[in-house]
């Protein structure tokens, strides 16, 4: 008992627990199909690239997965999350592809202006686009939601605007290695590890992973203390926003095109979903990194899972608020404050009978 | 203390009054502009509420919900299950439409009293819970049905979106010679009441009082022996009860239901309180404000498509700009207020 008490107060045991679930359900739903028992976890090569469902989770669930490290740092910085990633997203498809297809071009076979500078220009204004969240909250003291509200509804707008609210389509072979494959490995899976390699090293070895949970933890006595909170606020927002980008990047390569209504479309539900699959506070504080990068493979793990269910794209979203509601009801102070009065009693009881 | 005080209002008024202004000048300068596309005569006016009648109803209820320091997010596709239970219950259970606009509101009082339980008694993010309401009742929507169904068979709910409510005066000639007298539909009408019950209900009701003191100083209100729980609980109430009313409006402006129906709305919703004035700290706001938010925001849609050669993204941008504007005025208000 006290090791299973043990177990789940480790802060990795959520994200863990859910992902194994969702395994789970995978297998038996196998064996009620009466496939082989174990077909989730088979990785074969076809087609001289690598196939299976799990390789599939993990090369859908990059976007999500690179969208989970700015929300984490954000989340843990500000006590607030970041709504604007997916209308971000598509103002990245927006600039780049307009950039490769030069402007008014909607369907083009060669590229405009260099690939890099194209990927350039639109990180460059999704690390702007961050940067004007950060201000906002960092230095004008608003909400952090109202704050990105503002880019959620402009951002996918000046995309549109951008594409003249056509679907531009840059068909060069380049163009699209992000969004598939080096080799026989999915170059998403690629960017998005390398995404948290960098972020998982650079707060292992600087003390800026330190300095944001002590922001998020107490602004004012961080301040007291020779932080500057704003500045580090306003470099999570900035991070954040680079994610975004990032993640836009894949999901335009993905489908070589701008697709500004749908890229990134509900993307800021699944990441601010996955950073608390991750056991982190929605409150700010402490965070774990690993956790949300769990969680947001478990997210999409259960989006495939459904998909394979038989249940639609549409209907899939019932599902997904039922889980995040029992997640955060799991997590809610009254509840655990309950279990705790009633453990208490249970302890009270035994030793009053053992008395 | 008492000069303090005066200045509070003041500096809340004054956002109210730059927002009125707005809505003038901004009307002032589409009548100047597009005089010859007809943006003087009444009847534009008057179509800038029909369209936005729902929108002004569920505004109504987001601004309740913010002056308590909340927000509701899921308004947007309350307002699609609500049109999805309209048309599929007329159009594939045969319902009679009375029952069905019942079922709506009892629908969406059931919905805000989930949702505000989850806020106000287990504490989670207003935010997480609203969101998990948006994705719910848009899955729900295509739970129901998938295709666009559209309301064609029920007589009295067509009979009640046709109607047209006449003035006998402000008409004009059309091409043919023919006077048309301006009109306003059924929805309206709903809509200027939900706006006048709800004005009085902030400022007279004990109710609406609560909703001002608990947005303002949870701590005080508590101390004041108010009950912020059941407060909270009731404001999320009356959003969705409000949202319910709003879709039924919408209902009756679109006559159908599909899943991809008033996306965004929310952000409509939230954008036109904030525009009006409504603090999103909470504590801050009145109804008045809200409903100059929703005018001013359907007068940029529809000076936009005066403009035909514009996309209609350019709505948004703007508004987003808007937004903006009126968040940093209000941080600077705070400031100022703070200093004193």
């Amino acid at each position: 008992m006290s090791s299973w008490k043990k177990l789940t107060q480790k802060r990795l045991f959520l994200p863990i627990f859910s992902m194994i679930l969702v395994m789970l359900i995978n297998v038996v739903y196998d064996i009620a199909c009466g496939n082989m028992p174990f077909n989730f976890f088979v990785i074969t090569i076809r087609n001289e690239v690598l196939y299976g469902r799990l390789i599939d989770i993990l090369n859908r669930g990059s976007e999500i997965a690179i969208l989970a490290i700015g929300m984490t740092l954000v989340v843990s910085s500000s006590g607030g999350t970041d709504i604007s990633v997916g209308s971000v997203m598509s103002l990245y498809a927006g600039v780049c592809c307009m950039l490769l297809a030069g402007f008014g071009n909607a369907n083009v076979s060669e590229y405009h202006t260099p690939l890099l500078v194209g990927i350039g220009a639109g990180l460059l204004v999704t690390l702007v686009c961050g940067l004007f969240n950060g201000f906002l909250v960092a230095y004008m003291n608003i909400q952090p939601m109202v704050a990105t509200l503002i880019l959620w509804s402009a951002g996918r707008a000046i995309g549109l605007l951008l594409c003249n609210s056509q679907i531009v389509y840059v068909r060069v072979e380049s163009f699209q290695v992000l969004g598939s494959y080096v080799g026989f490995m999915p170059t998403p899976i690629i960017v998005a590890a390398v995404c948290v390699a960098v972020a998982a090293l650079v707060l292992r070895f600087t003390a800026l992973g330190t300095y944001i949970q002590s922001v998020g933890i107490n602004k004012r006595a961080s301040r007291i203390a020779g932080f500057n909170s704003a500045k580090i606020i306003l470099l999570c927002y900035a991070i954040c926003g680079l994610c975004a980008g990032l993640a836009g990047m894949v999901a335009t390569s993905r489908i070589y095109s701008a697709d500004t209504n749908n890229i990134g479309l509900n993307m800021e539900l699944d990441a601010i979903l996955s950073v608390a699959l991750g056991g982190n506070s929605l409150g700010g504080g402490r965070f774990n990194l690993a956790g949300s990068i769990i969680g947001a493979y478990t997210i999409q793990a259960i989006t495939t899972t459904l998909y394979s269910l038989g249940v639609s794209s549409a209907q899939a979203p019932v599902f997904k608020a039922i889980v995040v509601i029992l997640i955060v009801v799991i997590q809610s102070e009254p509840v655990k404050a309950y279990f705790k009065r009633r453990n208490a009693k249970k302890i009270a009881a035994k030793g009053a009978t053992q008395a | 203390m008492k000069n303090g005080k005066k200045t509070k209002i003041n500096g809340n008024n004054l956002l109210l009054l730059i927002t009125i202004a707005l809505f003038i000048v901004m009307y002032a300068a589409g009548c100047g502009v597009y005089a010859s596309k007809g943006f003087t005569r009444m009847q534009t006016f008057l179509n800038i509420l029909i369209n936005n009648a729902g929108l002004i109803c569920i505004t109504c209820g987001m601004t309740c919900v913010m002056l308590t320091g909340g927000i509701d997010i899921s308004v947007g596709s309350l307002v699609a299950l609500d049109c999805m239970i309209l048309a599929a219950g007329m159009e594939i259970w045969h319902w009679p439409s009375q029952a069905l606009m019942l079922l709506v509101l009892v629908v969406g009082v059931i919905f805000g009293l989930v949702q505000g339980y989850l806020i106000a008694y287990l504490e989670i993010q207003p935010f997480i819970v609203t969101m998990a309401g948006m994705f719910f009742a848009r899955g729900m929507t295509a739970v129901i049905s998938t295709d666009q169904v559209s309301i064609v068979s029920d007589k009295f709910f067509t009979w009640l979106s046709g109607f047209r409510i006449q003035f006998p005066f402000g008409g004009y000639l059309n091409r043919k010679g023919i006077l048309q007298l301006p009109y306003i539909r059924i929805t309206v009408v709903v809509a200027i009441l939900v706006v006048i019950l709800i004005f009085l209900m902030l400022r007279y009701t004990r109710f609406g009082r609560s909703l001002y003191a608990v947005g303002g100083n949870q701590q005080s209100a508590t101390l004041m022996g108010l009950d912020v729980k059941k407060t909270q609980l009731k404001a999320y109430m009356l959003s969705s009860f409000l949202t319910s009313i709003g879709g039924i409006c919408y209902c009756l402006n679109t006559m159908s239901g599909t899943t991809s129906q008033a996306t965004g709305l929310e952000m409509n919703a939230i954008s036109s309180a904030v525009i009006g004035g409504t603090l999103l700290t909470g504590g801050v706001g009145n109804v008045i404000g809200s409903l100059f938010g929703v005018l001013i925001n359907g007068t940029i849609s529809s000076l936009v498509q005066m403009n035909g050669k514009l996309i209609s993204s350019w709505s948004n941008i703007v508004t987003a700009i808007l937004l903006c504007f009126f968040i940093l005025l209000q941080s600077i208000f705070a400031k100022i207020k703070e200093r004193k």
